[in-house]
């Protein structure tokens, strides 16, 4: 079995981005990018497939300008046998990256396909379950905890409520939440053996794909802040002060 | 003239309080009409409910076996062939929207604009980005169904003094088979809902143990609060994951929240930006949760939250 995973690049989870005074975009030049954490804990899932014998081969997807190849190469370095890179200058909608995973499932025939939940960037959480309804197969979004046996998927799932167990025939797609696994260190001589795994980059343009783009962002602004507040000394300060404001 | 269609969240025979949320963000678009559709195997109880919510126009129920669990794959069709006709599609951003509403957006071929914060216009709304450190305002073409999760946070419950018909609803498509539904393990709790409380007293990793913990939730009965924590509790072990707080757990917005051994990092702040008076007690005095905490102090948990109950 093949599993394909998402392997989205984004500003890094500890850079405290700040928007443009003209309202046009967020500052992002200069700013440390680094694999979306989510895509690193799918990536690591994926790898613990294979080492169990689940699975034989992993392959990250990128889709991204041009520069994406270093943060691809980390992906291969982590694990992953083969990398694509599908290049594009634009930046892509979640229906737009659902309809291109769904190109390279048509050509890779995977068994499994496992996303993010969401990218920590536009937080949109969509992509996975575009894809499992344009592929009209089972979507395991937000899986906490993962088992494949029997052509078959069953995935406890972090849910509102509590935690959701379900079973899903295979090829499906997973999402991961954040207490899936903890994703392994690249090492130093991995990072070595990366440069030889083959990257493949096929154009966007090229797959002959609607680029969804019926929703525009007109413009970005700083959120509302909460001002500092005051301290208080003690427990009995604390106690006046929520009565003072009616909340005890 | 827009006309709404609002997904209603529900379990066990008990509509969810998010779902009058999604409808005062419908309210907001100023539409003709506001339907609330209610996907279930036994859909009467939550119908009835749904009716009583101020603002909706009627509720539809599609009654089915296999709508006795809140399967996407399920659901989704159902939702996409009875989005006909409607301008819009909403659901409340809970766990059960996020799941289900991409998937009835890809079925009707259009991307969904995400954690709706508030309406500008019938097609222009604001929604966080970036762990909410930016906000966008985003149009939907006019040719678009506007396909939406509302951030609960963001909006007030509509109040329940209507009284709209229900009507039976028949949609015919085939549903999938591949994907199951084998339990769902709730946590069991006569504390007040996370989500809807008032107040809510959260613990994080300085509260240092699962026995520890039980001093949180000691506290939280005593004021009648609802409990929470930070990401680094739940991963520890001290508490379930539905009680995360936080950019990947919930979004709330309590009248009062109480930060205790939590030191603020922005991916908790975003889960309590709308938060009414945030209380912050930890032994750092330079922890980040104090620059944006209405009341701090500064000490040792153990020692104060007794304190506190004695003060009470
Ligand atoms: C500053 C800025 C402005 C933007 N403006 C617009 C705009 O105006 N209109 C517009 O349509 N888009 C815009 N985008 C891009 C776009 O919002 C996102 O790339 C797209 O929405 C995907 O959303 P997401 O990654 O949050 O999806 P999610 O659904 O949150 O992603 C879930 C998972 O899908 C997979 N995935 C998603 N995208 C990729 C990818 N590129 N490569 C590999 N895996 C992926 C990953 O596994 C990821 O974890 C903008 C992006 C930025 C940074
Ligand atoms: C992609 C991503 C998503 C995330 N999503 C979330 C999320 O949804 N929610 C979330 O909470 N986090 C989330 N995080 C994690 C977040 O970055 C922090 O790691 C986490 O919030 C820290 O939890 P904490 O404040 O309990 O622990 P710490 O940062 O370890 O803080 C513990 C605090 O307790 C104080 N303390 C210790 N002992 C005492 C005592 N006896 N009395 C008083 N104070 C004491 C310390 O001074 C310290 O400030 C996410 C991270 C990533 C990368």
């Amino acid at each position: 079995m093949k599993i394909l995973v998402g392997y989205k690049r984004v500003v890094d989870y500890n850079v405290r981005i700040q928007v443009k005074p003209d309202g046009t975009g967020v500052v992002t030049d200069g700013v440390k990018l680094s694999a979306n954490p989510f895509d690193d804990i799918a990536l690591e899932e994926a790898l613990r497939l294979r080492e169990k014998g689940v699975a034989e081969e992993v392959i990250v997807v990128g889709i991204g300008p041009a520069d994406l190849t270093a943060h691809l190469r980390n992906g291969l370095a982590m694990g992953a046998n083969r990398a694509i890179h599908v290049q594009t200058a634009d930046a892509v909608s979640p229906l737009t990256a659902a309809r291109t995973f769904l190109k390279l499932i048509e050509k890779e025939q995977p068994g499994l396909v496992i996303l993010g939940k969401q990218a920590i960037d536009d937080d949109a959480n969509q992509t996975g379950q575009m894809l499992a309804a344009l592929w009209d197969r089972p979507q395991a979004t937000f899986a906490g905890k993962v088992e494949i046996a029997d052509g078959k998927a069953t995935v406890t799932r972090e849910v509102d409520a509590g935690l959701e167990t379900i079973e899903a025939d295979l090829p499906a797609v997973i999402t991961t939440d954040l207490r899936l696994n903890e994703p392994r260190f690249i090492k130093l001589p991995d990072i070595m053996k990366a440069k030889a795994k083959p990257i493949d980059v096929i154009e966007l343009g090229s797959l002959g794909i609607d680029a969804a783009d019926h929703i525009k962002t007109t413009h970005y602004a700083a959120p509302a802040k909460r001002s500092k507040g005051v301290m208080v000394k003690d427990a009995a300060e604390l106690v006046a002060a929520l009565k003072q404001k009616g909340l005890l | 003239m827009s006309k709404i269609l609002v997904i209603a969240e529900h379990l066990d025979g008990k509509l969810n309080g998010a779902t009058a949320r999604a409808v005062s963000a419908a309210v907001a678009v100023k539409p003709e009409s506001i339907d609330v559709i209610v996907l279930s195997d036994a859909p009467d109880a939550v119908a009835a409910e749904a009716a009583k919510i101020d603002g909706v126009s009627k509720v539809l129920t599609v009654a089915r076996a296999e709508n006795a669990h809140a399967m996407a794959a399920i659901l989704a069709p159902q939702i996409a062939k009875a989005a006909a006709g409607y301008s819009h599609v909403f659901a409340p951003s809970t766990t059960f929207g996020k799941d289900l509403a991409p998937r009835v957006a890809a079925l009707l071929g259009v991307s969904q604009v995400s954690d709706v914060m508030s309406v500008e216009g019938a097609h222009s709304f604001r929604r966080p980005i970036y762990a909410g450190n930016a906000i966008i305002t985003v149009e939907v073409d006019t040719a678009s169904t506007v396909v939406a999760t509302i951030r609960t946070a963001s909006w007030p419950a509509a109040a329940s003094n209507g009284s709209a018909p229900v009507e039976a609803l028949t949609v015919d498509v085939a549903l999938p088979s591949h994907t199951r539904f084998v339990n769902l393990q709730q946590g069991k709790s006569d504390r007040p809902d996370l989500q809807g409380a008032a107040k809510v007293v959260s613990g994080g990793r300085g509260v240092g143990s699962k026995e520890n913990f039980d001093i949180i939730y000691k506290f939280a009965d005593k004021i009648g609060a609802g409990v929470g924590a930070s990401r680094a509790a739940v991963d520890a072990g001290y508490c379930p994951n539905e009680m995360q707080v936080g950019q990947t757990g919930k979004i709330i917005a309590p009248e009062l929240y109480m930060a205790i051994g939590i030191s603020g990092a922005i991916q908790h702040l975003t889960g309590i930006k709308d938060a009414g008076t945030i209380v912050a007690i930890n032994k750092d005095g330079e922890a980040p949760i104090f620059e944006i905490a209405d009341i701090g102090l500064v000490g040792d948990l153990f020692k104060i939250l007794p304190e506190l109950e004695a003060a009470l």
